[in-house]
């Protein structure tokens, strides 16, 4: 394959690596500059991720799954408000605790409700809905050949693939089949009424949806072909599903909230002098729980997205230290949020492109050789402690980080 | 008349033996992380000590093994609880077996996948390598691309000859075949990570494979969702995972861990447990390949000819696979 198909691949893998990542560093950024220390983050996003995952299942409804998913992690968010606000806690305890209450809390009840071992039943979503049918439109061979597996009396063919191989097999008679009900469309009201139709299945198939699967953006298929540029649009831009581009949007938005807000200059000075705010006649308490309840808003969506867009089910501990590298880019992006972006997709690639080096031989002046997985495994934790020791230089945190605010009696 | 009277007496008797040997026998099985319904190895395990449970009526002590350190503790309590034969489940309880087996020698342990040499521990292990290179001919019997690849979990070399048999049967069929390999980390988390399972199976179809093989327990399931999304086939490992996403599961690599527990218990009951080392290849039916109803329209009948032939060469030793770890190296 030439190698600017493996970048736009490669880059495109770092998108759906790093969504989780970007989601949980700007919860973890609202926090900080209000001054909390958010060790959670993990376990809030492994609450939301089951939670989701489950309801997604019970329900066969991925959007409830996101409600519920955002549900539990505020909440989660809300007992560290509590603990450490309200009563002066600990908030590096009140963090760890929350993530060993959600690590063992996810396995037991999944074990109780779905018998699966804390695994959560798989997600699947249902075929492309069809039911809408308008007159005079196109009937391609893609939805011939669906026809002819929806309508099979055995129920011996499942997937478009097995009619594809038939007919490419010599079976006449399922191609004359697939012929027989494949039709061109009328000239103009088809195209039209073509173009209605997609949409309105299309909806049909974004609400009743049981996992966030790719949205395919208009006109990707038609320029796939150009080059360059269609195959960047087509594979990188189009075709994620619509947590992705959330996170991407929340970067923009937070950075406007955080600087241009007057949210967000109250946020930052609660965060560095509470005391002045309190002075102001603000309350430095609802502050704090202001922006906690962003941070469980953000890490749901998160948790979500492992769940019931990235996979299709919960596996026990399956966020896999991904909150504690959200911690670690949002520490490398001093606490901003463009840079946390830029951190967390340098995360993204490193994990990217350390799957496609993985086994993969190099030659190198003559010399043929793999690198070793655990090299490439260690290079993200490599390359934050360089970069952070040698270029970043010092990052300096919100001054009343981890301080109870007490009022002066 | 007599003979009625003779068949009962001896009916009675036979209930009554094991009846008798009920009361001192309790079995007990430790999985090992990844749980009892990783719908793979450790359901395997499951399988077969459910099937002994609901034959003979026993009940079984279990433990679900969540962190490293609790191995020792876990094997210690069923031997406190006074199990008398159990179950060690993966190759990671080895260390703990060896410690707790040689504590107690009048408990009987059974390792899977693993080997202690104690006189009290019956060690089950299995040539993976054979089942694998016959998943391997079927994958790459089955690529229209000439590439396939292989997922693997932990990067111990006991994965490693599955990667490696595999790619021996891929190239069986087609010398100039591309075989991929990737392993997903290097800690015991790796068997529980399916999104990272997900990535490297994308990355191996993003670079021409069309059929990946799995073996890194719940890793496993991205890996086989991921094909199920961008519509390549998969493979599954150590139980019939073609259940799993119908159409996408080329089929499973079959090790038969449910005979070796079922054996254990049904060995240890009739007084008929041995220690020692059981080594488990095509020859004594200890690994296969699935075929059943969710497959069978892709596996065609040419393939199954191919692997009928390779299996029989295998059986018959003319046909050597070789084990990554007999040289920790994949050279034939």
């Amino acid at each position: 394959m030439e190698i600017f198909t493996l970048v736009v691949l490669l880059l495109d893998a770092t998108l759906r690596v790093a969504t989780p990542l970007i989601l949980a560093a700007l919860g973890g950024l609202f926090s900080e500059r209000a001054g909390v220390v958010d060790i959670g983050l993990e376990g809030k996003m492994l609450g939301a991720a089951f939670a989701a995952a489950a309801t997604a299942s019970v329900t066969g409804s991925a959007w409830l799954g996101l409600c519920m998913g955002i549900g539990v992690s505020m909440t989660l968010a809300m007992i560290h408000a509590f603990a450490c606000v309200t009563h002066r806690g600990d908030h590096v305890v009140s963090g760890v605790a929350i993530n060993i209450l959600v690590a063992g809390l996810t396995v037991t009840l999944g074990i109780a409700w779905f018998e699966r071992g804390g695994q959560t039943p798989d997600l699947y979503n249902p075929d492309p809905y069809t039911g809408i049918e308008l007159p005079g439109t196109a009937v391609t061979t893609e939805d011939a050949i669906r026809m002819v597996v929806d309508a099979d009396p055995d129920d011996r063919l499942r997937t478009p693939r097995q009619v594809e191989q038939a007919i490419a097999g010599g079976d006449v008679e399922m191609a004359a089949q697939v012929e027989a009900l494949t039709r061109e469309p009328t000239p103009v009201i088809g195209w039209i009424l073509g173009g209605v139709q997609d949409f309105a299945n299309g909806f049909v198939d974004f609400v009743r949806e049981e996992r966030f699967t790719g949205i395919t953006l208009p006109l990707a298929d038609t320029v796939a072909h150009v080059p360059v540029i269609g195959l960047i649009y087509s594979e990188l831009i189009s075709g994620h599903n619509i947590l992705v581009y959330f996170a991407l949007l929340a970067v923009p938005i937070t950075a406007w909230v955080v600087y241009r807000s007057r949210f967000g200059l109250r946020l930052r000075a609660v965060g560095e002098n509470p005391a002045a705010v309190d002075t102001a006649g603000i309350s430095v308490t609802w502050m704090r729980y202001k922006a906690l309840m962003i941070t469980g808003f953000l890490c749901g969506i998160a948790g979500t997205y492992l769940s019931t867009a990235h996979n299709a089910s919960f596996v026990r501990d399956m966020t896999a230290g991904k909150g504690f590298l959200a911690l670690a880019a949002l520490i490398f992006a001093k606490w901003r949020p463009i840079p946390v972006l830029l951190a967390c997709l340098l995360f993204g690639f490193l994990e990217a492109i350390e799957a496609r080096l993985q086994g993969t031989p190099i030659n190198l002046l003559g010399l043929t050789f793999t690198i070793p997985v655990q090299f490439i495994q260690a290079l993200p934790y490599i390359l934050t402690v360089v970069l952070l020791a040698g270029f970043i230089g010092k990052a300096i945190a919100p001054k009343a980080i981890g301080t109870p605010y007490v009022k002066e009696r | 008349m007599n003979k009625i009277i003779g068949t009962a007496a001896v009916t009675a008797i036979l209930a009554a033996g094991p009846a008798l040997a009920q009361e001192d026998f309790i079995p007990a099985v430790v999985f090992d992380m990844g749980g009892k319904f990783d719908r793979s190895f450790n359901e395997g395990i499951y399988n077969g000590i459910e099937r002994f449970r609901e034959e003979t009526g026993i009940e079984y002590l279990e433990f679900e093994v969540t962190n490293e350190a609790q191995r020792e503790q876990a094997l210690r309590r069923m031997v406190r609880n006074g199990a008398s034969q159990i179950i060690a489940v993966g190759f990671g309880q080895a260390p703990a077996v060896e410690v707790i087996a040689a504590e107690n020698p009048d408990v009987n342990f059974t390792i899977i996948d693993s080997v202690v040499d104690l006189p009290n521990v019956r060690s089950v292990i299995f040539k993976e390598q054979e089942g694998s290179f016959l998943v391997g001919m079927i994958a790459a019997m089955r690529s229209e691309t000439g590439a396939v690849g292989f997922v693997g979990g932990m990067d111990i070399p006991l994965i490693r000859a599955f990667g490696c048999g595999f790619e021996q049967g891929a190239r069986h069929v087609d010398p100039e075949v591309e075989v991929y390999q990737n392993m997903t980390g290097t800690t015991p988390a790796a068997w529980n990570d399916p999104s990272r399972g997900a990535e490297l199976a994308r990355s191996q179809f993003d670079r021409g494979a069309d059929v990946v093989f799995a073996a890194a327990g719940g890793t496993g399931l991205g890996v086989y969702q991921a094909a199920a999304d961008s519509g390549q086939f998969a493979i599954g490992v150590d139980s019939n995972q073609n259940f799993l996403h119908p159409g996408t599961m080329l089929t499973s690599m079959l090790k038969r861990v449910d005979v070796a527990a079922y054996n254990a218990f049904q060995d240890a009951l009739n007084e008929e447990w041995e220690p020692g080392v059981l080594n488990l290849g095509l020859a004594e039916s200890g690994v296969g390949w699935a075929l059943d109803e969710f497959n069978e329209d892709l596996v065609t009948d040419d393939m199954r000819a191919a692997v009928a032939e390779a299996e029989e060469m295998i059986v018959s030793g003319e046909l050597e696979v070789v084990d990554y770890r007999a040289a920790n190296a994949c050279t034939y």
